[in-house]
Order: structure tokens, then C-alpha cells, then sequence
């Protein structure tokens, strides 16, 4: 069964490709994707993100829970309206998914997850949650807009008023303020600044034309992934599932083993970091003509490899990739593309920050 | 969907083939294909000398989204190839007929041209890709 958005008959109406993402009829593009691409690093594009997954955690015990669930540290949210980007692991050390928390009050946590993983995240949340007593609310009725871009947040507060304006043009990166059912954070999936705006379904047509009529340009699934990928960050079920942990994804950064905080997964971590993390993510660039892509057989001097996400990036002109090979100096690197070895250098991500390529790429 | 020239023949997998003056026959995609593939971002072009067979892949266009072979309409050696596409790949979303074409064959066998659909057998071909 293909799943909808609220948002479904105004992309078609913009005469967007559709294309299936993980059930949802979702637009790829609404023309260019690569001027999509564009608009969201120079000026301002939005995205429909309401196949995001939006769960609400309720109750006394929530940061005790979240403390188990999660393998980021809920300790480090003091104020409200901060967020965390954490994964939340199996038993094994492996990624269920990768999501993003919110601290609201002491009795109430919000997380947002991915699409394509929905059932299998809320099955397991609601599981983990029993044992202390933790309502777990999921809201399919909301509606969730991305702003982003060096001008999304300007064009997105001029539509609000003064002090609902004020207050979201004063949130610092990785936080965000409510004002009855519109929620609004300083995130994003682009490398670029910008609002996720999180809104009753039956609001997000209106705030989609009025977001329109201020020139924030509707961009694509197909834009977001170049953008996603340019700016160094993991698609789940691509760069990592159940089968990796956090240290194979080039995820350590996000793994808080703090003093004393038994967290799913974290023996299994520990053990790896042990033994030794056989694996590693690293980043890869083609300065050759070609397209980095995922599936790619990829050589190194340590042993074989392959290629996660990669893709022709419309900011550098060229060919990235995440690559997931062998632990250790892997030396030179070579990517089999249609039964040719073609080389390729391992760089540091992200790719691009805030609009420009980083250094070395 | 722009007006298909009427001096084209099609593969079913959308590539035209347009008999010259002098026999070359140059190879393209059809306006509906490079729409399919969406912004083109490299061409790997055939080398001038190749043999190649109707029907067999000699040519790749990749756009963001996805890598995909261009089969030759017709059997014969390639005589020409449209280097500006090197740099400038998205030429060919730009004129999918004209300055987009990709190579050019001096064909081996004439009748390799019979085999291919005519621009109606195309668009009806369009048609039907669409209703499903």
C-alpha cells in the first residue's frame, strides 16, 4: 500500500516526478534537480519531510528511558527545546535507525525517525518503553517542512509574527521553540542553515504557497540526497542498518560512553572497541570524469570494499562517495566502474559546509 | 513533450537513429528519455574506429540519479563523436535532437534501418509507457 503525504496533490500539481521512497509517493523533482541542488546552497529551497516519523514521549521516567534506548547521551539536553542526533542500537552494537531528540520538559521527549523504518522503530521504542511507563505517542497527523538554505531562515520568519519570528531567528543550531501545534527547529539534512518545520497536516498546503510566494523554490528527494551526501551525512539503510554498528558508519561521534549509563548496545560497542572495529567508513572523491555509485566494488590495500552512497555532487563538479572497507591505511583506491578500475582519493567529510567545497576536496 | 521529428527512427529503448545525406547515420536519446534520466551529468562516448552490432550497448549517459547504456540503432563503424558533450553533458536535455547527438555510424547493413519504429510506433510506444 503506497503511502501519501498531506502534501501529495501539491507536488503534483507543481508537476513533480514522482517516484516510491520506502511505500511514500514522493516527488524526486520538480524539474532540475541539480538547479534544486543550487537554489538550497545559494539561496533557499524546501522540502516535504512529512514521511518523517514524529513520536512523542510522555511521562515521568522519559530521560531515564532515553538513557537506555539511545546511544547518544540525553544527558547532554539541559535546556529546553535542544536536540541530539543519536542512533539507536540492537543488542549487537548495530543501528535500528538513526533519529533526532528533542528535550521539552522533564516528562516530555520528541523523536524523529525515519520513514522507511517506522514499524520496526516503533515496535522496538514501544518495548523498550514498558518497563518505565513511558506513553509513546506517534503523530502521523503532523505535517514536516524544511526550509533550507543561506536565506531559508529570513524568507521562512518573514511569514510569522514579530515574536514567533523573533524567537525562531534567535534559536542557536540544533534547537527549537513551539508555539501551539507549529514546532520549529534549527536542523536540517543539507549542510546548510535552516528550519524543520513541523506543522498540523492540515496547515502545511498554506504554508507550502506562502513559502512559495516568498521565492523558497520546492526541491526534491532526488536534491536532498546530493545535498545530504555533500555535506557528510549517513543515509540510513545505505550507509549503515542493523548489521553495522556506529563505528563502521563513521559514527563515533555520536556514541556517549558516559560514566555509568547502561545503554542498548553499548557491551557490544565496548567489545568491538576491544577486539578491534574491523571496518571503516571513509570518504571518496573522483577527479576523473564518472559517477561514483552506490554497489561499486571498491579496492584497497587492505582488502575489498564497496561503495554506500555516491553520487555526482552539483557544488563540486564531481563524483563523491562513503565508501565502507577494511580497517586501517587503505592506501592506494581504486572504484570498478563497469569493469574498469578508475582511481579515487580518500578525503575527510563533509564534502561542502555552508555552501563551499572544504578544503582538500 | 516537444514535436518528434520526423526524419527519426527509435529503439524501443529510445535511442534515434537518423539516416544522412552520405549514408552516416548519427545516434541520439529521445527527448522523453533524457526527461526520464533527468539532469545529465557524463557521457562515456564510443571511439572513432569502433565496430559496433544493432542492438549492443557502445555508449553510457549517466545523469544524477542513474548510469544508463545507449544501444547502437544499427551495425557499422563509428566515423564521428560528439566530444562537446565531454564538457557538456546537458546538452542533451537541452536538444535532445539536434546539438545532443551522440555518435555517428557509417552503417554496415542499410536494412538495420527497417527494423527500427517510425515516429508514430514511437509515440504510441510513449503512449503505452505512460497509461501503466
Amino acid at each position: 500500500m503506497t503511502e501519501m503525504t498531506v502534501l501529495n496533490p501539491v507536488h503534483r500539481a507543481l508537476g513533480a516526478k514522482m517516484v516510491d521512497f520506502g511505500g511514500w509517493d514522493m516527488p524526486i523533482s520538480y524539474g532540475s534537480q541539480i538547479e534544486e541542488h543550487h537554489a538550497v546552497r545559494r539561496d533557499a529551497g524546501m522540502f516535504d519531510v512529512s514521511h518523517m516519523t514524529v513520536v512523542d514521549l510522555h511521562g515521568a521516567q522519559a530521560r531515564a528511558f532515553l538513557r537506555h534506548l539511545l546511544a547518544n547521551s540525553v544527558d547532554k539536553l539541559k535546556v529546553s527545546g535542544k536536540a541530539l542526533y543519536t542512533c539507536m542500537l540492537n543488542a549487537q552494537g548495530g543501528v535500528i535507525d538513526d533519529l533526532i531528540v528533542y528535550f521539552l520538559d522533564e516528562t516530555h521527549f520528541r523523536l524523529v525517525v525515519n520513514a522507511a523504518t517506522r514499524d520496526k522503530d516503533l515496535a522496538w521504542i514501544r518495548q523498550q518503553a514498558a518497563p518505565f511507563g513511558v506513553r509513546v505517542e506517534h503523530h502521523p497527523e503532523l505535517a514536516m517542512i524544511a526550509v533550507q538554505g543561506p536565506n531559508a531562515r529570513a524568507k521562512a520568519a518573514s511569514l510569522w509574527p514579530h515574536a514567533l519570528a523573533e524567537r525562531a531567528l534567535a534559536l542557536k543550531p540544533f534547537s527549537a521553540t513551539r508555539e501551539d501545534a507549529l514546532f520549529i527547529a534549527r536542523t536540517g539534512y543539507t549542510g546548510e542553515d535552516g528550519f524543520e518545520i513541523t506543522l498540523p497536516g492540515s496547515e502545511a498546503a498554506a504554508l507550502w504557497q506562502r513559502l512559495l510566494d516568498v521565492g523558497v523554490r520546492p526541491c526534491g528527494l532526488g536534491a536532498r540526497d546530493t545535498l545530504r551526501l555533500e555535506a557528510g551525512m549517513n543515509l540510513y539503510g545505505q550507509d549503515m542498518d542493523d548489521t553495522t554498528t556506529p563505528y563502521e558508519a563513521g559514527l563515533a561521534w555520536t556514541i556517549s560512553l558516559d560514566e555509568g549509563r547502561d545503554f542498548i548496545g553499548r557491551a557490544a560497542l565496548e567489545r568491538q572497541q576491544r577486539e578491534g572495529v574491523p571496518r571503516q567508513l571513509i570518504g571518496l572523491v573522483l577527479d576523473e570524469k564518472g559517477v561514483l555509485r552506490h554497489g561499486q566494488p571498491v579496492r584497497t590495500a587492505r582488502g575489498a570494499g564497496e561503495i554506500l552512497s555516491g553520487t555526482f555532487a552539483p557544488t563540486l563538479g564531481k563524483a563523491v562517495a562513503f565508501a565502507r572497507v577494511p580497517a586501517g591505511d587503505p592506501g592506494e583506491i581504486s572504484v570498478e566502474i563497469r569493469g574498469k578500475a578508475v582511481p579515487v582519493r580518500v578525503v575527510k567529510f563533509p564534502f561542502v559546509r555552508n555552501g563551499q567545497a572544504c578544503a582538500g576536496i | 513533450m516537444s514535436e518528434i521529428p520526423g526524419d527519426l527512427k527509435f529503439l524501443k529503448s529510445h535511442e534515434w537513429a537518423r539516416l544522412e545525406d552520405g549514408g552516416v547515420v548519427r545516434v541520439g536519446i529521445s527527448d522523453h528519455a533524457q526527461g526520464q534520466l533527468g539532469d545529465l551529468v557524463y557521457v562515456e562516448l564510443p571511439a572513432v574506429g569502433d565496430s559496433v552490432q544493432a542492438g549492443n550497448a557502445c555508449a553510457v549517459v549517466e545523469s544524477v540519479k542513474a548510469a544508463s547504456d545507449i544501444y547502437a540503432p544499427v551495425s557499422g563503424t563509428v566515423v564521428e563523436i560528439n566530444e562537446a558533450l565531454s564538457d557538456k553533458p546537458e546538452t542533451i536535455n537541452e536538444d535532445a535532437y539536434g546539438e545532443g547527438w551522440i555518435f555517428a555510424v557509417k552503417p554496415s547493413s542499410p536494412d538495420d534501418m527497417e527494423a527500427l519504429l517510425d515516429p508514430d510506433a514511437y509515440a504510441e510506444l510513449l503512449e503505452e509507457e505512460d497509461a501503466h
